[in-house]
């Protein structure tokens, strides 16, 4: 590949897959809202 | 306040959901064949750009409304933008948010029950053996009525079975049906398009069949050609791959959010579902298609095929050159293949019979059950011309306006709803209630100012393209007094019907006139059925409004 393609390219996507990554593990370690919540399968968990 | 039993299972359910939403058949056909025709790597400026000025915003802003209207108990857009501001135009705005889903699904559901018939052919090993000639000619066959390719009248036995099953899936409701889908679906459509991802950037020119290394096509992608950066063209194409991307203005992210509570976030999910789609667009949909294509048919033969658009590679090309792999290797990339782009399908649809459930649900009371036949029973009707009149227009006619026209349209009114009538500060403390994230002041001036008028300008843009797209030769043109010329594809072309009126001054053909004619004939009367169906809906909707009025819930 030439370079201002690769370079281009691998920017995109490490970028985006960062970004990506880093809102998703965002998600998954925010600790859930006191229940009533919106989410049914939590329902009854202790917390 | 109407009551729902609906509700998401869980956090991670829901933004798989929304993600499936978006990620669609575009995310892997039309992205990469816009980014070639527009700049190649320099497309993904404008394309990021433009995702960060109108997609955030616009995300944020249909995930502000759904949790709004939902709280005020209504699952789908005439009510709940009705609820945000007094004016009454507001429900009917409103109606496209079905209109839209409604319209789409009903052409969206023969196109995925295309992944459905390609998986089994590819899994039966039809295109073993098939030069690619035939594999061009089995789909021609296919989607003409009447000519056999398998099993008798073919596309329509795999639509059903595709409406079958949208279904069934819908009548389980949210959490049982819909979420557990996007829960299996959305990760096995990541995995198969990273095995064949890898499979496409490690082609290798003189193994299996292949004429070039996978370094050309990514070359052929990727190389930027940043003077394209100066062209209009180029950024009203990226603005538009960001909005038909992200699902935006179909109406379908109000009703996902609207089951959720007011203390809940939409901040983070919204950034998370939206953050999501890219990445399956650009880094997924970027390594597939087109290393593949070049790989075996050269640039140019690329170039030509990518001018008819992105559906053509998909299922006229790509089976062919699986086939180039070996019987069995060539199978299970084929069932991959089409198997994520049955699982970007499947997960978008059900995101169209949402809303149309919801508004049944809140205003007639139906069980998910018999919303979800409704919803099958009206996709079934609308559905069939577009299979039975497939090469008269009649599936273009829809997507054209059900699938670009209306969601333009509706897009800039629900932005024009939220940051100037519904007012910035409300809407501005509706984004950020329970969010989980800070979301930056700047994303405020965007929705105040640059989304609503981009989007003006987008809706502009689209009614009045001139010829070829190009911009600049157009008002260069108009200043000296030329006029202004309409693309076929313009608003205002289609309209006319100047493209298919062209094509008839220039035939001669006694039996292509009559064809034309016929075409003509059928495009008028698709969209005479579009509006019966925004009319029908409207009378609904103001009907349902005035019962509500009585009963001071609105």
């Amino acid at each position: 590949m030439n370079t201002s393609a690769l370079i281009l390219m691998l920017s995109a996507i490490v970028g985006i897959t960062a970004v990506t990554g880093y809102f998703f593990i965002k998600v998954l370690r925010t600790k859930p809202k006191d229940e009533p919540d919106s989410y049914t399968d939590n329902d009854g968990q202790p917390r | 306040m109407n009551q729902t039993n609906q509700a998401w299972g869980s956090r991670i359910g829901l933004i798989l959901a929304m993600a499936g939403n978006a990620v669609g058949f575009g995310n892997f056909l039309r992205f990469p064949v816009q980014a070639i025709q527009n700049g190649g790597g320099a497309f993904i400026i404008p394309y990021l750009v433009s995702f960060l000025i109108l997609g955030l915003p616009l995300l944020f802003i249909e995930w502000s409304i759904g949790r709004y209207g939902g709280s005020r108990g209504f699952h789908s857009t005439p009510l709940m933008m009705q609820s945000m501001d007094r004016r009454r135009m507001w429900k009917y705005v409103g109606v496209f948010g079905l209109f839209c889903n409604i319209g789409i699904a009903s052409y969206y559901c023969y196109l995925e029950s295309w992944t459905l018939a390609y998986i089994f052919h590819s899994a039966t090993g039809t295109f073993n053996g098939m030069n690619q000639h035939q594999v061009v000619q089995l789909f021609s066959d296919y989607v003409s009525i009447g000519k056999t390719t398998l099993i008798p009248f073919e596309p329509i036995v795999f639509f059903l079975i595709c409406l079958g099953i949208n279904v069934y899936i819908l009548s389980k409701g949210l959490s049982g049906g819909v979420e557990k889908v996007a829960k299996i679906g959305m990760p096995l459509l990541i995995l198969f398009g990273i095995i064949l991802a890898i499979r496409a950037v490690t082609l290798k020119s003189g193994v299996d069949g292949a004429v070039y290394d996978s370094s050309v096509g990514l070359n052929f992608l990727w190389t930027p050609h940043f003077d394209s950066i100066y062209n209009p063209k180029v950024w009203f194409a990226a603005a538009s791959q960001i909005f038909f991307t992200l699902s935006l203005g179909m109406g379908s992210i109000h009703a996902y959010s609207s089951y959720l509570k007011r203390k809940d976030d939409i901040a983070l999910n919204a950034m998370s579902a939206g953050w999501m789609n890219e990445f399956v667009e650009v880094v997924l949909g970027g390594a597939i298609i087109i290393p593949i294509a070049v790989g075996y048919l050269g640039i140019d033969r690329v170039k030509e095929l990518a001018a008819m658009g992105g559906l053509g590679l998909g299922f006229k090309t790509i089976p062919y050159l699986f086939s180039q792999w070996g019987h069995v290797i060539g199978a299970v990339a084929g069932v991959m293949w089409f198997g994520l782009l049955f699982f970007a399908g499947i997960t978008s649809s059900l995101a169209m019979g949402t809303p149309v459930q919801g508004f049944l649900e809140d205003e007639f009371k139906w069980s998910r059950r018999k919303t979800a036949l409704a919803f099958g029973g009206i996709i079934l009707i609308l559905g069939l011309p577009t299979i039975l009149f497939f090469n008269q227009g009649v599936f273009d006619e829809y997507d054209y306006w059900t699938g670009s026209f209306a969601l333009f349209v509706f897009a800039a009114f629900e932005a024009v709803l939220f940051a100037w009538f519904f007012g910035i500060k409300k809407g501005w403390e509706e984004i950020n209630t329970g969010a989980d994230i800070r979301v930056s002041r700047i994303f405020r001036f965007l929705i105040m100012w640059v989304t609503p008028v981009l989007l003006i300008i987008v809706f502009l843009g689209a009614v009045f393209t001139p010829v070829g797209n190009d911009w600049a030769a157009a008002f260069h043109g108009l200043f000296q007094g030329q006029g202004w010329i309409f693309d076929h594809g313009s608003v205002i072309g289609k309209l006319m019907n100047s493209g298919l009126k062209e094509q008839l001054a220039s035939a001669t053909d006694p039996g292509l006139i009559a064809d034309i004619k016929y075409r003509i004939l059928l495009t008028n009367l698709s969209r005479l059925l579009l509006v019966a169906l925004f009319v029908g809906i409207s009378l609904i909707v103001r009907k349902a409004y005035y019962k509500h009025k009585r009963e001071g819930t609105i």
